[in-house]
C-alpha cells in the first residue's frame, strides 16, 4: 500500500517546542485584539445613542463593516493558517470569492434602492 | 507552518507534476473549497437579509432592542447576551488552533485537552442559541393595535399572554410610530393603566405577541424569518461542528493519529470549526449590530 512517490504533506506540518512557543504567543495575540474588537463593537452598539448624535450612526455602521473585516482577516490568516500557505492556494481561496460577493453586494443594493424607490412611490 | 508550503520551490517544480503546486494536501484542499461554497451560501443569505432590510419602507427592528434579556435576570442588557455567545465561539475557535498547534508537535495530552474544552465551548453555544430562539418565540408581552393605527405594548408581572388584561399589573405603554420597542412619551407618560388600559384593551383590532413565521412582534415578517433561516443554519453549522469535533476527539484519544505520524483530521476539522467562527461574526455584525 505505501508509495513513495507520493509526498505526503501533512508530515511536514510539524514543528518543534520552539516554534510551538511563538506560535501559541502569537495565537493569545490575536485572541486578545479579537476580544477587544468584539468589546468595542457590543459597547458602541449599545451605548452610541447616548454618545453620539443619530448623524454619527452612518459612521459607526460604517466602522463596524471595518472592524468585522479585520477580525475575518485575523481568524483567516492566523487561525485557518491560510497566511501561511502558499501564495498560488491563498489566491484560489480568497480572489473568486471576493470577486463574487463584490458583485453579488453591487447588485444587491443597486435594485433594492430601486426596489425601495418604488414602494415608496405606488404603496 | 512550518515544512513544505515555506520551501522556496521554483514555479518548474512546483507545477511540474508529481506533486501538489499548493504544497497541500488532497483532504485539506477539499476542506477550503467547501468552505468557499458554504461561505457563498451565507454570503447569500445575508446579502438576501440586506437586501430585504434596504428595500423595505417600514421601520426595521434594531438589535440592541429586540436583544436585550438575559437568562434568570430581569433588567436591560442590550447585546450583553449575544456578546457572550461571541466570546464563548471565539475561545472555542482558539483551543482549537491551540489544539491544532499541539497535534503539530505530537503532543497527544494537549490536543486531547483542548480539543475537549472546543467540544465543550461548541455545546454551550448551541444551548446558548436554543436559549435565544425560546426567549426570541416566547417575546416580551406582545402589541395591540387600535383601529387608529396606535400601538401599545402589553405588559403585566406574570408575562400572561392569554389573558394579560386580567393579570396583575396589567398596563399598557404606547410605542413610538416607525420604532419597534420604544416608548412614545411626546405627549408625556407613554404608560396607561387601570381602567383606561382596559379600555383600550377591549377596543384592540389586533394582539400580536413573540414570533413565528408569518408575524413577530418586533417588526416585519422578514425580520423574524431571517432570524430563524441565518441564525437556525448557522446553529446547524455549529451542532455538526460538535459532532466533529467530538468523533476527532474520540479517534485522538484511541490514538489513531499518533500511530498515522501526524495530526491531520484535527487541523481539516479545525478549518471547518474556525470556519463556523468566521460566518458568526459576520452574522453578529450584519443581523445585530447593523
Amino acid at each position: 500500500m505505501e508509495r513513495d512517490d507520493i509526498i505526503e504533506y501533512s508530515l511536514d506540518a510539524h514543528h518543534s517546542e520552539e516554534e510551538g512557543r511563538k506560535i501559541r504567543k502569537k495565537i493569545w495575540t490575536v485572541t486578545l485584539l479579537l476580544a477587544i474588537v468584539t468589546a468595542i463593537e457590543v459597547t458602541l452598539g449599545a451605548y452610541w445613542k447616548e454618545w453620539f448624535d443619530a448623524s454619527a450612526w452612518g459612521t459607526i455602521k460604517l466602522l463596524y463593516v471595518v472592524l468585522t473585516l479585520v477580525k475575518a482577516g485575523y481568524i483567516v490568516a492566523v487561525f485557518m493558517h491560510l497566511g501561511d500557505e502558499r501564495r498560488n492556494i491563498r489566491n484560489i481561496i480568497l480572489l473568486p470569492y471576493i470577486l463574487f460577493i463584490l458583485y453579488l453586494l453591487f447588485i444587491a443594493i443597486w435594485e433594492s434602492n430601486y426596489v425601495h424607490r418604488m414602494l415608496e412611490l405606488f404603496q | 507552518m512550518a515544512g513544505e508550503a515555506t520551501k522556496a520551490l521554483s514555479n518548474d517544480v512546483l507545477w511540474g507534476g508529481g506533486r501538489s503546486p499548493f504544497s497541500i494536501s488532497y483532504g485539506k484542499m477539499m476542506m477550503w473549497f467547501f468552505l468557499v461554497s458554504d461561505a457563498l451560501t451565507f454570503g447569500g443569505l445575508l446579502v438576501a437579509y440586506g437586501f430585504v432590510r434596504h428595500a423595505t419602507t417600514e421601520a426595521w427592528p434594531i438589535g440592541e432592542e429586540v436583544f436585550r434579556a438575559l437568562p434568570g435576570l430581569t433588567g436591560d442588557f442590550p447585546l450583553i447576551y449575544v456578546a457572550l455567545m461571541t466570546a464563548i465561539l471565539i475561545f472555542s475557535s482558539v483551543t482549537m488552533v491551540l489544539a491544532v498547534e499541539a497535534g503539530h508537535r505530537m503532543d497527544k495530552k494537549g490536543v486531547v485537552k483542548w480539543l475537549f474544552y472546543t467540544v465543550i465551548g461548541g455545546a454551550f453555544f448551541v444551548g446558548s442559541q436554543a436559549w435565544e430562539w425560546s426567549h426570541f418565540i416566547h417575546g416580551g408581552g406582545g402589541y395591540i393595535t387600535l383601529a387608529n393605527g396606535d400601538k401599545y405594548w402589553v405588559h403585566n408581572n406574570t408575562h400572561d399572554t392569554h389573558d394579560p388584561a386580567n393579570a396583575e399589573g396589567f398596563h399598557l405603554v404606547k410605542a413610538l410610530p416607525g420604532h419597534y420597542l420604544k416608548a412614545d412619551e411626546s405627549h408625556g407618560h407613554a404608560h396607561v393603566e387601570g381602567a383606561e388600559a382596559k379600555k383600550l384593551w377591549e377596543e384592540r383590532v389586533d394582539y400580536v405577541d413573540g414570533a413565528n413565521m408569518t408575524r413577530n412582534e418586533y417588526g416585519p415578517p422578514q425580520y423574524a424569518n431571517f432570524f430563524f433561516f441565518i441564525t437556525g443554519f448557522h446553529g446547524f453549522h455549529v451542532f455538526s461542528g460538535v459532532v466533529i469535533n467530538l468523533i476527532v476527539l474520540l479517534m485522538v484519544i484511541k490514538g489513531v493519529f499518533h500511530r498515522r505520524g501526524h495530526y491531520e483530521m484535527v487541523e481539516k476539522a479545525g478549518l471547518y470549526w474556525h470556519f463556523v467562527d468566521l460566518v458568526w461574526v459576520f452574522v453578529f455584525t450584519f443581523f445585530y449590530l447593523l
